[in-house]
């Protein structure tokens, strides 16, 4: 369809070729191997080649930034696997990083100057929206999102631990798509539940499950679309979409998605 | 019948008297009390809150002077500032009501003040109506309206003491306001009966309308009256003053030094552990920063309240357990046990109780064979955790319940190595395939297939 071809370039590749990235976007695990999120790692790639950003990945050389070890407790884990990321980031010259995963970001950009690791750090709801503004992305040529109703599900990294809350929403409003706010919103927002390593273990007994609770909120908005900007959330909330069995009204989308798809790519 | 004067002025020495050791005696439990709660802060673990101090002043004055969080509720943010503002500026009074005692005076600053005095006078009256009407609805609140999160029934972390406690202080606060007004009416009653030890100040503002209540009073009774009322209140301060150090209300002071030092980092980030570090880098070949041989520390994480940093622990003294925090931590939402303001609560419990350990041991804490996760805190209630840090943002006195939850975890995991087992799987697969699921690393960047099967069709 697009006359565009895709590249990935890898830092080996681009360090081979003696060039340096302007950014390095770090994928994360869930963008690398959780089916769902691949998807958002693909189109944000597709924005950034249509854009034309020099970007890099580092393909097999990145790491789990140790953000869920580091939250459960495990110190250790969590320090082995920053020192290591450090390592490779530091060897191959990295200054600028952007990622698409909250929890990614909060780690890079908070915990690891304390190891040695120092880096300009962005979230991709940032720079989607600096792209935007920018004019190096341009809205056009793809679906039209006028009039649709979207709600945005702030995550608790981006948010209350980084106090991001207006980028994503501008990146929204770029759509010109009708954005309906929930109740718990900004610093109010209720968390989707995965934080803190509960991705990784069932909850404790309670009455009910917190992405239920917050799935509620987001289709009483009415809302036909829940906007994400992190791995973790989108587990959260397809999982209570299909609970409320919603599934063909409601749908849930990463930021990237949307804007990918207002480019037509 | 009018009192012979010797008689009356040998009464007056004699109030003074009582009045100066009734002062003593408030000053010096409340001063042991200080020391004791200070000595238990100290126990806590060093943690540098001094830089920046022009930012933290600010902090200081916008979140604990200013009371901003509070505004985040509007017309609670009103009431409270009103028993706040009450609090502070009727203690001028109190200073005037403190120097009348032991000098055996009354209305010291009638005199100086003149005619501006019941200018004065008036506006502490108005702020006691306030201070009055507050802590009404607040009551109200509390016992009729049934605001969730103060409620018992939901909290359990709030039955028995500190529920009555949170009415105590408000019925304690309503008497003290209706003996203020009571008494200035019956002043001026006796002014305007030309009473010879009540200098003429006129009618104040508001206790003038409650002067009819004591008319056809003879002088007698309204002097004893007045000073019943001016002893009640004077003397329910001094019991205020001891009360609150034993109380949630404590925040009225330390509301101060703990927004002051309070962290300025973002609160996603978590404090690092500079002593595995070292052993991480003797790990990985590097170079030890140091240059030492790691010192192994005693315990990884927090067990007890001594492991915790002297902040967490004047955290727990400051809160005044109102369960914002906990009306927005998702876990308690959703019914989960966890509840951050009992953890703060359990956090003050066992300080509490390590602080009578002191007493009863000549300062020095001797093993109770306790400790606050498992006896005061259960590990349910801090795996239930998200880390969403609702419980910060919401804390109008900038409490961090997190930081404990999170220091307990490491204990939990590290330490005791007792983790839910499908973290342990977690760590594993982190440890063995740097993700936390089950995907070969070498799968990493498998998912351009995804690019390149668009592209191509």
């Amino acid at each position: 369809m697009s006359d565009l071809t895709y590249k990935v370039p890898t830092m080996a590749e681009m360090a081979a070729a003696n060039e340096s990235p302007e950014v390095l976007f770090w994928v994360g695990c869930a963008g690398a191997f959780d089916d769902r999120y691949k998807k958002v790692t693909v189109a944000f790639v597709k924005i950034l080649n249509k854009a034309g950003i020099r970007f890099a990945v580092l393909g097999t050389e990145e790491s789990c930034t140790g953000d869920p070890a580091r939250r459960a407790g495990n110190e250790f884990t969590f320090q082995m696997l920053a020192m290591s990321n450090i390592q490779v980031l530091d060897m191959y010259g990295i200054k600028k990083i952007v990622t698409a995963c909250p929890h990614c970001f909060n780690t890079l950009k908070n915990e690891y100057p304390e190891l040695g690791g120092h880096y300009e750090v962005i979230h991709h709801s940032e720079y989607l929206q600096q792209l935007i503004n920018e004019g190096r992305v341009r809205l056009e040529g793809g679906e039209t999102f006028k009039g649709k109703k979207i709600t945005f599900h702030d995550s608790c990294y981006l948010g209350r631990a980084n106090n991001i809350y207006e980028a994503p929403r501008h990146v929204l409003e770029a759509l010109d798509a009708d954005l309906v706010e929930m109740k718990r919103c900004r610093t109010k927002g209720l968390c989707c539940g995965a934080g803190g390593g509960q991705m990784f273990k069932e909850p404790e007994p309670g009455r009910k499950d917190i992405n239920i609770e917050r799935i509620e909120e987001a289709i009483g908005t009415g809302a036909n679309t829940i906007a994400v900007a992190c791995p973790f959330c989108m587990v959260m909330m397809t999982d209570g979409v299909k609970n409320k069995e919603k599934e063909d009204a409601v749908k849930v989308y990463d930021l990237a998605e949307l804007i990918a798809r207002a480019e037509g790519l | 019948m009018i009192l012979p004067e010797t008689y009356s002025s040998a009464m007056e020495v004699i109030q003074q008297v009582i009045f100066i050791v009734v002062l003593g005696i408030a000053g010096w439990l409340v001063f042991q009390r200080v020391q004791l709660i200070k000595s238990t802060i100290n126990l806590g673990k060093p943690e540098d809150l001094t830089d920046q101090p022009q930012r933290r002043l600010s902090i200081m004055m916008r979140v604990a002077f200013g009371q901003k969080k509070m505004f985040d509720k509007p017309l609670v943010g009103i009431l409270h500032f009103a028993v706040y503002a009450g609090f502070i500026l009727i203690n001028m009074e109190v200073l005037e009501i403190v120097l009348d005692g032991i000098l055996g005076k009354h209305r010291l600053f009638a005199s100086f003040l003149g005619s501006f005095y019941p200018v004065l006078i008036g506006f502490f009256e108005f702020l006691a109506v306030a201070v009055l009407l507050a802590c009404v609805i607040f009551l109200f609140r509390r016992s009729v309206a049934k605001v969730a999160r103060l409620q018992p029934v939901r909290h359990r972390e709030m039955n028995g003491w500190p529920a009555l406690d949170g009415k105590l202080i408000l019925i304690f606060e309503i008497v003290l306001m209706i003996a203020i007004l009571t008494m200035n009416a019956a002043d001026s009653v006796l002014q305007d009966l030309g009473s010879a030890h009540y200098p003429k100040t006129g009618n104040f503002w508001f206790s003038q309308f409650l002067k009819p209540l004591f008319e056809g009073w003879n002088e007698n009774a309204l002097i004893i009256y007045e000073r019943a009322a001016w002893w009640f209140h004077i003397l329910g301060i001094f019991a205020f003053a001891v009360y609150v150090t034993y109380s949630k209300h404590l925040h009225i002071i330390l509301a101060f030094p703990n927004t002051y030092f309070s962290r300025l980092i973002p609160k996603g980030e978590m404090k690092n552990m500079p002593e595995i570090t070292n052993e991480v880098k003797m790990m990985l070949g590097l170079e030890n920063a140091s240059g030492e041989t790691a010192e192994v520390p005693e315990r990884f994480g927090a067990r007890d309240v001594q492991d915790l940093s002297w902040k967490n622990l004047m955290d727990a003294y400051s809160c005044t357990e109102c369960g914002r925090c906990t009306a927005a931590c998702p876990a308690n939402i959703t019914g989960k046990k966890l509840s951050p303001r009992k953890i703060m609560m359990d956090t003050r419990d066992r300080l509490e109780d390590v602080g009578r350990n002191m007493q009863a041991n000549k300062g020095k804490f001797v093993d109770d064979g306790k400790s606050l996760i498992g006896d005061y805190i259960l590990e349910e209630e801090i795996l239930a955790c998200t880390t969403c840090n609702a419980c910060v943002q919401e804390c109008p006195v900038l409490i961090n319940p997190l930081d404990i939850i999170l220091q307990l975890r490491r204990y939990k995991i590290m330490d005791e190595a007792q983790a839910p087992g499908s973290w342990n799987t977690m760590f594993q697969n982190l440890d063995t395939n740097q993700a936390p699921w089950k995907f070969s690393a070498g799968d990493r960047f498998n998912w351009t297939e995804g690019l390149e099967q668009k592209s191509a069709g």
